[in-house]
């Protein structure tokens, strides 16, 4: 009985009990799963256009934040950094679709993916040789990012919400617009939306497969330049960030993986699921840091009902 | 022109689809076990049979356990470090809770633990496909390393959160723990390694065997030839599983001496998965010549600059061998997506015809 009553009803009243700490905790939950979300799109790009499970995307923001404040530390003003960092990544995307993908094509997808974690090994050797393996802060006055925070009273608590945090969440919401924009309206978004639909189609009507997948690999750099940014004002830059490539995982999962809403709903729920989680059951109950795992466990029970994610294409089988 | 086959006459349909058809290979293996079994021995220091030998026969053990799942059944698991974890406290467990028992015996019961385990997390495998299933093995992979961490039933209570091994005799001659000479350990597990390598051979060229490679090539139509699905990918899953909770705890036991949660983390899920790609999906031979590359490359890389004078700091070292572990892979991938057990099979092809082209 007390078992079941510390699992199904004391979280509750504690919600009821503490309605500002959980605000708070809701808005954290928000915040990181924002950050989940922006990776998770990478992702959907790169599979959307390509069919490729690029499992480079975390290592791609670190180098890009490591990037941008290596740029920064060699004496160059902020505001030029960040055009010279997606420079960087345009290169960067010319360089994998040239010596990685241009080789491969048509190979079966385990070997593209196999190809895209030798991508985040040399990524990580190579930023190590050039960067140094010690972490770094972010630049974050420079960028003008405000660091102060908004505090609250309701209902006679208190929360608290970084300015940082907010801009990152307005930041990823106006990326996503543009991004929606760009793919649904845009004649090159609609050449992408093609390719993701049928390679040999889009060929025949005279769309090029290479300069596409370069300039999705670079939107997909853009994309990591502004989660390095995001993620490095919270937590520092350094190659642990890399873990939360895997943390984009279920994400993707959960919302399909060629769903674009699909990743920022998926990226929304398990950010915010996983929090709730930990606060109100992991930490009493289990001992703690089941945001671990949580994410996984989740998204695989979703499966388990619905097995293209919650907004993927469904899965037609042929023989 | 040393593989020519002129005079190799099959003369029933036994011969034929004997596991040497041609008799090179026969030879080249009591060759290779020739080596294995005696001039290694004989000849390798300390330093060569913890740093390379013992390694690379238990990494080829945990791919050629992955290599059955995912290379023969097609499911794609990226949670081995975890099962070979799961091995690896089953064992520590009845070792410490029977402080008598055979480690031989210990170690081969281990592996139904993560057989259990596996087939549990394989269970969704019957829905979900692809990519998508890899979720449910990364969800094996970090809820059971959070699970070795915070039970501490799992390691004793150890105020270290870590499993030590300690001294255990077989036949009077100590095998694992500190005191243990590294040549015994090599011969242990040589000598399993062997044995589960006959019994891999064996399963996959037999009806179980077929059965996976038809449900890899193409589920549904292996369904619709009438063979029952749930059981190919459990059996995949539990064979798969076994070998690698098998290869864990040898892992621990024989070669690392103390394992902390850490140590199964995802990075050697990916060590293992590279091993096995490197070497061949779908080949018993690609997991032993993906872990020699896998495991030499990194003390070659090590030990050149030192050898030929070069002033590299360590540190600078390692960023490089991480560097060209990656731009090796993407060359293999590049230059043969089959693997080095497919180089093999194309260089003995050639040997057979040679001198002729075709």
């Amino acid at each position: 009985m007390d078992f079941l009553n510390s699992l199904l009803v004391k979280p509750f009243a504690d919600m009821v009990a503490a309605p500002d700490f959980l605000i708070q905790v809701l808005w954290e939950g928000i915040v990181s799963g924002v950050l989940y979300a922006l990776i998770a799109l990478g992702f959907v790009l790169i599979y959307k256009s390509s069919r490729i499970f690029n499992f480079a995307q975390g290592i791609m923001v670190v180098f890009a934040a490591l990037t941008l404040v290596g740029l920064h530390e060699k004496g160059v003003p902020a505001l030029l950094a960040v055009p010279l960092t997606l420079v960087v990544m345009f290169i960067l995307a010319v360089g994998i679709e040239r010596v990685v993908l241009r080789p491969l094509v048509n190979q079966p997808d385990i070997i593209l993916f196999m190809a895209t974690i030798g991508i985040t090994l040399f990524l990580v050797g190579f930023g190590e040789i050039i960067f140094g393996g010690e972490n770094k802060v972010m630049i974050t006055e420079q960028l003008y990012i405000p660091t102060g925070s908004f505090e609250f009273e309701p209902f006679g608590g208190f929360v608290s919400i970084e300015q940082k945090d907010l801009t990152a969440v307005i930041g990823a919401g106006l990326l996503v617009i543009a991004l929606l924009v760009f793919l649904n309206r845009s004649k090159m978004g609609r050449a992408i939306r093609a390719l993701g639909d049928d390679h040999q189609a889009a060929l025949s009507v005279g769309i090029s497969l290479s300069t596409i997948w370069v300039l999705v690999w670079f939107i997909s750099g853009i994309i990591a330049l502004a989660t390095g940014i995001v993620w490095g004002a919270r937590a520092g830059v350094s190659f642990a960030l890399e873990v939360i490539a895997f943390k984009a995982l279920p994400v993707l999962m959960l919302g399909g993986l060629e769903s674009v809403s699909g990743a920022i709903i998926g990226g929304l729920m398990i950010g915010i699921l996983e929090k709730l989680f930990e606060i109100y059951w992991g930490q009493p109950l289990l001992g703690g840091n089941t945001e671990t795992w949580f994410a996984f466990v989740f998204a695989l029970f979703v499966l388990l009902f619905r097995p293209q994610g919650l907004f993927g294409e469904r899965i037609i089988e042929r023989v | 022109m040393l593989y020519r086959t002129a005079g190799q006459f099959k003369t029933s349909y036994v011969a034929d689809h004997a596991l040497f058809p041609v008799r090179q290979d026969a030879w080249l293996l009591a060759f290779i076990l020739l080596l294995a079994f005696v001039v290694f021995p004989m000849t390798a220091s300390e330093f060569a049979f913890r740093a390379l030998l013992i390694p690379v026969l238990i990494y080829a053990l945990a791919a050629l356990g992955l290599n059955i799942l995912t290379g023969y059944a097609g499911q794609l698991s990226l949670g081995t470090a975890a099962f070979m974890g799961v091995g690896a406290y089953a064992c520590y467990k009845m070792t410490t809770i029977f402080p008598g028992m055979n480690l031989l015996l210990a170690i081969g019961l281990s592996g139904f633990f993560s057989a259990a385990v596996g087939v549990a997390f394989g269970l969704p495998s019957l829905r979900i496909k692809g990519f998508y299933l890899a979720i449910a093995t990364l969800a094996a992979q970090f809820f059971l390393v959070w699970l070795f961490e915070k039970w501490a039933w799992l390691y004793n209570y150890n105020a270290s959160g870590a499993i030590q091994v300690t001294n255990i005799q077989m036949l009077g001659i100590t095998v694992a723990g500190p005191q243990a000479s590294a040549m015994v350990q090599y011969y242990f597990v040589l000598g399993v390694v062997c044995l589960v390598t006959v019994f891999a051979i064996n399963i996959t060229r037999g009806r179980i065997g077929r059965m996976w490679k038809a449900v890899r090539d193409m589920d549904i139509a292996a369904e619709l030839v009438g063979i029952n699905l749930m059981k190919a990918k459990l059996s995949a899953f539990a064979v798969s599983s076994y070998i690698v909770g098998i290869a864990g705890a040898l892992f621990v036991f024989l070669w690392r001496g103390a394992a902390e949660p850490v140590l199964f983390d995802i990075p050697l899920s990916f060590r293992v998965l590279f091993i096995a790609i490197i070497g061949g999906l779908g080949s018993i031979l690609g997991n032993y010549l993906g872990a020699i590359l896998i495991v030499a490359l990194p003390v070659i890389i090590s030990t050149l600059p030192a050898a030929l004078g070069l002033p590299i700091p360590s540190a600078m070292v390692e960023h490089l061998n991480t560097m060209i572990i990656g731009a090796l892979i993407i060359a293999f991938l590049i230059i043969e997506p089959h693997g080095l057990a497919r180089f093999w099979a194309i260089i003995r092809e050639k040997l057979i015809i040679w001198p002729f082209p075709h």
